[in-house]
This record gives C-alpha cells, sequence and structure tokens, in this order.
C-alpha cells in the first residue's frame, strides 16, 4: 500500500520527537550527503529567518513573513522535486525556493521592497503570490499545460491552513481532480492564520480529508518531521509523474507544523495565543530532531556541527551584504515591467516623473 | 458647543464602531483578525473584549463569504459591519459586493436592501507587501447600488467631537477657502494637498475641497467651488486614467463650461501597478507635485 492511501485522519510520522525513528516506519533510502544537506539547509533556513527578523527590526528591511518551525515541511518537501519540476509558492516558502536554487539575496531584495528579487531567472519557480490560496488554480493550470506539451514536470504548490478556506482552493483541486493534473497540493498546516487558529477554518477534523471531496488521495503528515515530510512527498511526486490507469495523479498533502513567530513582522502573537503552547510546538523542532537521528548514526558529531553552522553564518552574512549592496531601483523600472511595449501614455507619464526628479531632486519630491 | 478630542483615523473607526455597537443590537462586526487580535490596523481593537463573540467575530479567511453573508444578514434585518483587511485582497469578494450586495434592492424591487457597511483600508505609503498599498475606489464608485465613502487624514490626528456624531453622506467640505483654483481630493491625499495650499499662499489662493463621499459625489459643492474659481485641480492616490479625476473633470464641462478659465488638472498616481516600497514615495502624489499641479492650472 502506498504511503498516500494512508487514512487521512491519522499522521505519518517517521522520526519521533527525540529522533528516534517510529516503530514500523521506513526511514527514506537518502544518502548521509543528503541527509547532511537537508540538516544543513533546515538550519540555514533558521538562521536566516532569525537574521531577517533582525533585519526588519532594525529598519534594514520592510514588513517579512518568517517561517521558524517550517523548515522539516519546507525542506523534506522541496528536496523531492527534480530540477525540472515547479513550485508554486505563497509567500513563505524561503527555505523551498533556497532548496529549489532561489539565492538568499533575492529572498531579501523581494522582502526589502525591490522587485528584482523576484525575477527567478532560470528557476522553475513561479513569483511569490500574496493573495491568499490565490496561486493554487495556477497550479493547476501550469500542470494543464504541461500535459498539453507531454512534459513530465511536476507542480509543488504551497498554501497554509488559511488558505483552505478560499474558493480558489477549493477551484484550484476541483480542476485539478477533474483535469488529473500533475499537481502536489502541499498546505503548510502552521496552526494559525495570522490570530485565526485552524479550528476556525474548517470544522473538519483534518484538512487533508479534504482531498475525498475531489476524489484524489489526501494524507496527513508530520511537518516537523523532514523524514516523514520527505517519503510522502516523493510518494506523492511519483505519483503525479507517472501514474496511471484509474490512479489520479494529484495528491492534497497536509503537513501539520507550526509558525513559531508572528504572521509577519506587523503582528504580534502573544495578542492571541499562549507562550504554553509555543513552547509545546517547540518540542517538536525538526532541527534537533533530525540531528538526533544523524549522531545516532554517526553521520554528525560536535564537530561538524560546529563547522555547519559556521559555514551557515559565513553564507547567510555574505547574503545579507550583496542584498544591501544593490542599488535602489530607478524609477524606470516601475513603468517598463507592465506591458510588453509601452503605451504611449505609460512614456509621458514615465517622461513627466523624470522631469519632477529633475526639477525638484530627490530630497524635496519624497519628503 | 461640544468638547473634541483628539485621534487617528483607525481610533475614530474604532470610536465609530463602538459607538454603533452600543447604539444597535443589530450591529455585529466581522472579518479575519478582527476579533482578540483586534484588527491587523487596531481597528476594532477592544470590541472583542466588550462586546463578546456574539457582535465581533473572526471568520474563516474567505472574503466571498465574509461578504456574502453579510449580505444574507442585512437582507434579514441586521446591519453587519464586515471587514476586508486591506482592499487589495477584497476581490474574492468582489462578485459579492457588485452583483448581490449593490443589487439586492432592485433586483427585488426594494423589498429587501442590504444596510451593510463594509469596511477596507487602502493606499500606500505604509511600507507592505504587494497588493497591501492600491487605490481602488473608482471600481466602486462604479458601481450602481454602492455608497462609497473615504475618510481623509489617514495616520494622522485631527480633532473630533467627544462624543457620537455623523457625518452626512453625499456631502463635501471645504478644508480651505480659496478665489484662484479648486483643488478636489480625498482621503489621504488631502494631507499634501493642504500642505501644498499652504506652500503657495500668498501666490495662489487654492480652495481644498475634500470631497468624502465618492458615489454619491457632491456635485453642487464641486461646480459651485469651480464657478467660483474657474480652474480645477483633481488630485488622487489611484492611478490616472479612468480615475474619478476623469469624471470630476467632465462633470465640471457639463455644468459649468462658461466659467472655465484652464484645462482640469489631474495629479495622480501613475498606470502602473502600485511598486513595492522601494519605489512607492515615488508613485504618491505629494506636495511638490501637487504644487505643480496647481501652477499648470493657473498659469494656463
Amino acid at each position: 500500500m502506498s504511503v498516500l492511501e494512508t487514512d487521512p485522519r491519522e499522521k505519518v510520522q517517521v522520526l519521533a520527537e527525540d529522533g528516534s525513528v517510529v516503530e514500523g516506519a521506513t526511514v527514506p533510502d537518502l544518502s548521509e550527503e543528503t541527509f547532511v544537506e537537508m540538516y544543513r539547509t533546515m538550519k540555514l533556513a533558521r538562521h536566516f529567518d532569525e537574521r531577517a527578523v533582525s533585519l526588519q527590526r532594525q529598519g534594514r528591511m520592510g514588513t517579512y513573513p518568517p517561517l521558524s518551525g517550517q523548515e522539516g515541511a519546507q525542506v523534506g518537501s522541496a528536496m523531492a522535486l527534480r530540477d525540472e519540476d515547479w513550485i508554486v509558492p505563497s509567500y513563505r516558502e524561503h527555505a523551498a525556493s533556497y532548496v529549489h536554487g532561489l539565492t538568499l539575496e533575492g529572498t531579501l531584495r523581494y522582502w526589502m521592497g525591490d522587485e528584482r528579487g523576484n525575477k527567478l531567472e532560470d528557476l522553475n519557480i513561479f513569483p511569490v503570490a500574496v493573495p491568499i490560496a490565490s496561486q493554487i488554480p495556477h497550479a493547476a493550470g501550469l500542470g494543464m499545460a504541461a500535459d498539453y506539451n507531454d512534459s513530465d514536470e511536476v507542480f509543488m504548490c504551497y498554501f497554509g491552513d488559511g488558505a483552505t478556506s478560499e474558493g480558489d482552493f477549493h477551484e484550484g483541486l476541483n480542476f485539478g481532480g477533474v483535469f488529473d493534473t500533475p499537481t502536489v497540493f502541499f498546505c503548510n498546516n502552521n496552526q494559525w492564520a495570522i490570530s485565526v487558529p485552524r479550528e476556525k477554518q474548517t470544522a473538519a477534523e483534518t484538512i487533508a480529508q479534504k482531498a475525498v471531496a475531489y476524489g484524489m488521495d489526501g494524507v496527513q503528515v508530520d511537518g516537523m518531521d523532514p523524514l516523514a515530510v520527505y517519503q510522502v512527498t516523493s510518494a506523492a511526486v511519483e505519483r503525479a509523474r507517472s501514474a496511471e490507469g484509474e490512479q489520479l495523479r494529484p495528491t492534497l498533502i497536509e503537513a501539520v507544523q507550526y509558525r513559531y513567530g508572528a504572521h509577519t513582522t506587523a503582528d504580534d502573537p502573544s495578542v492571541y495565543r499562549e507562550d504554553d503552547e509555543v513552547e509545546e510546538w517547540k518540542a517538536k523542532d525538526p532541527i534537533p530532531r533530525l540531528e538526533a537521528f544523524l549522531r545516532d548514526r554517526g553521520v554528525l558529531d560536535d564537530e561538524r556541527v560546529a563547522e555547519l553552522t559556521d559555514s551557515i553564518e559565513e553564507e547567510v552574512a555574505e547574503a545579507i551584504d550583496t542584498a544591501e549592496e544593490y542599488t535602489r531601483p530607478t524609477t524606470e523600472s516601475m513603468f517598463e515591467h507592465v506591458y510588453a511595449e509601452m503605451p504611449e501614455r505609460l512614456r509621458q507619464q514615465q517622461a513627466y516623473l523624470d522631469r519632477l526628479q529633475s526639477e525638484h531632486g530627490d530630497e524635496e519630491l519624497l519628503e | 458647543m461640544s468638547d473634541t478630542q483628539n485621534l487617528t483615523l483607525v481610533q475614530a473607526v474604532r470610536d465609530g464602531l463602538k459607538g454603533e455597537l452600543e447604539r444597535d443590537d443589530d450591529v455585529v462586526v466581522f472579518g479575519e483578525d478582527v476579533g482578540k487580535n483586534g484588527g491587523v490596523f487596531r481597528a476594532t481593537q477592544g470590541l472583542y473584549e466588550e462586546f463578546g463573540e456574539e457582535r465581533v467575530f473572526d471568520t474563516p479567511l474567505a472574503e466571498s463569504g465574509i461578504v456574502g453573508t453579510a449580505v444574507g444578514m442585512a437582507a434579514y434585518g441586521m446591519k453587519p459591519v464586515p471587514e476586508m483587511q486591506f482592499s487589495g485582497f477584497a476581490y474574492p469578494g468582489f462578485d459579492q459586493i457588485v452583483s448581490h450586495a449593490a443589487r439586492l434592492r432592485t433586483r427585488s424591487r426594494s423589498r429587501f436592501s442590504v444596510p451593510m457597511t463594509l469596511r477596507m483600508p487602502y493606499g500606500g505609503g505604509i511600507r507592505a507587501p504587494e497588493h497591501h498599498s492600491e487605490s481602488k475606489e473608482a471600481f466602486y464608485a462604479h458601481e450602481a447600488g454602492l455608497k462609497v465613502v473615504v475618510p481623509s487624514y489617514r495616520a494622522f490626528r485631527e480633532e473630533v467631537p467627544d462624543e457620537t456624531y455623523t457625518v452626512e453622506l453625499g456631502e463635501a467640505t471645504t478644508r480651505r477657502e480659496g478665489d484662484d483654483v479648486s483643488l478636489f481630493t480625498w482621503g489621504a491625499m488631502t494631507r499634501p494637498s493642504m500642505a501644498a495650499a499652504e506652500n503657495l499662499a500668498g501666490e495662489i489662493d487654492v480652495e481644498v475641497v475634500d470631497l468624502r463621499t465618492l458615489s454619491p459625489m457632491d456635485w453642487d459643492s464641486i461646480v459651485e467651488s469651480f464657478k467660483k474659481t474657474g480652474r480645477a485641480v483633481v488630485v488622487h492616490e489611484a492611478p490616472k486614467s479612468g480615475g474619478l479625476g476623469a469624471e470630476i473633470a467632465t462633470t465640471i464641462q457639463e455644468e459649468a463650461l462658461g466659467y472655465q478659465r484652464a484645462p482640469v488638472q489631474r495629479v495622480t498616481g501613475f498606470d502602473t501597478p502600485f511598486p513595492l516600497y522601494a519605489l512607492e514615495d515615488y508613485y504618491m502624489p505629494e506636495a511638490a507635485r501637487i504644487e505643480d499641479g496647481i501652477r499648470e492650472a493657473v498659469e494656463f
């Protein structure tokens, strides 16, 4: 039986909270090198996240959506993709996108208010979609187009628990089912849509069970267990790429996890949830969990962890330096990407802004 | 004369909601994060605690659901005050707004009406991500059956009466009297428009009219002011093309062509998506740009 056929009200797990292997679970067959890469990437994502929040606090970056607590789901799932597969993200998938090739400075620049951070040349990553759930139908449509073009690319669509309340969730999954698209619908259920808890999004027991209504399999996985996430997502990706006969290709995955920090740096979670709850979830942290597993297998020791920590800090610091070295985008960039051929009226408006800039200077103009 | 207090727009909105919740049991406030969290701008802060979950509540994250259920409640006789968290996120609810909230009266030959007050913050200057900064009032003003209101002085304090008060819908207010040129504006653009008028004082005498209600618009006040000055500047944050500035300019021509001494000037946002915040200050009209527009009108 495929792991995807697990009852959608049961949670798939490979590693227990202490890093030991759960009885009866299958550890994914990965090389030592790949296990270490998974560990390093999660640790890097955590460090990056802490630095990014701190940059925002110092006024060096705008509003930023943190991901701490969600590294296991993002890294474990994105590692199940091939390079030619696609990520269709919401706005919090900094770690998944990094796995798929997006540079850290690209993510930083975007959240520093520079659109150039969203120009993902040569990467199969769709731009950030801020309106909740709006990217889900795109993922189904991208899959329809890939089919039309006889491609075997798979589309990994990320969204949160709040997104499952939107009409676009229903419409995207329904199209996915009806047109049998090569899509993995990956719900990062982090328990909170800003201040609204999962229980207020749906009266259903799990999000995974909603898949039944679309004719596809839904599976709930411990989203803070990177090995379980990798196992489930690999099976879903494989099915999306090569399912045959009666079996539908799309899958809905609900990765149960927790956002340790705020929804974005603009809200204060202490207003709407208890510290005890946060501490309970921190006991499930994906990073020490995988570390314990790898130490137990003799893959990691103190020395190796220290080396990795140093290289991570260096990589993140370099990315921040690079991102901050860029000069502000030019005002013409506001006009030049609206149409392939700029309409005359827009050209006139651009010339008007140029004139204002030269007559008044930036200081007076931006007063 | 009653006492006044010094409030921000958000505090005034909160006080208004509180007053209505106290006054009328049929008023309910709901939306995303308006309960315990008190709204992302704090416009509902303390209301959940004071009035309880039956009157002030969080909903699933679903704008069509929020507006659609409000339409149902309103048709039943309640007075719902739903919130769209940002106007840029209102589009899933747009169908319910234009197809039902605006038209249920017409469709039912006035058997049903929709006494709903839908609030949505709009506009730039808050260093926020994409979709948090647009000005799309023209979409709504274009829709028959809706009343569209935009309070001015976003994020700045102003004196307001201490006790519950009302402002008549459909009435503009003259923020500053002047004889040389009429400046028509609304919302957050009132502030830089006033600054521009003050900067030009002694040289050009600018009348600043804050329209406040965009539909139905106070045409009498607009035309009357224009007849006095013969020149007009419209300032809006929204893109120029298809914006309400065009509606104002055309109506002035229809109603008062004989008084017109110069082409109507528009100082507006650009016909581009609202940029991420590294460039947002270039997008939004500010005093220097508005002063240029005023000079254009006067020096014609």
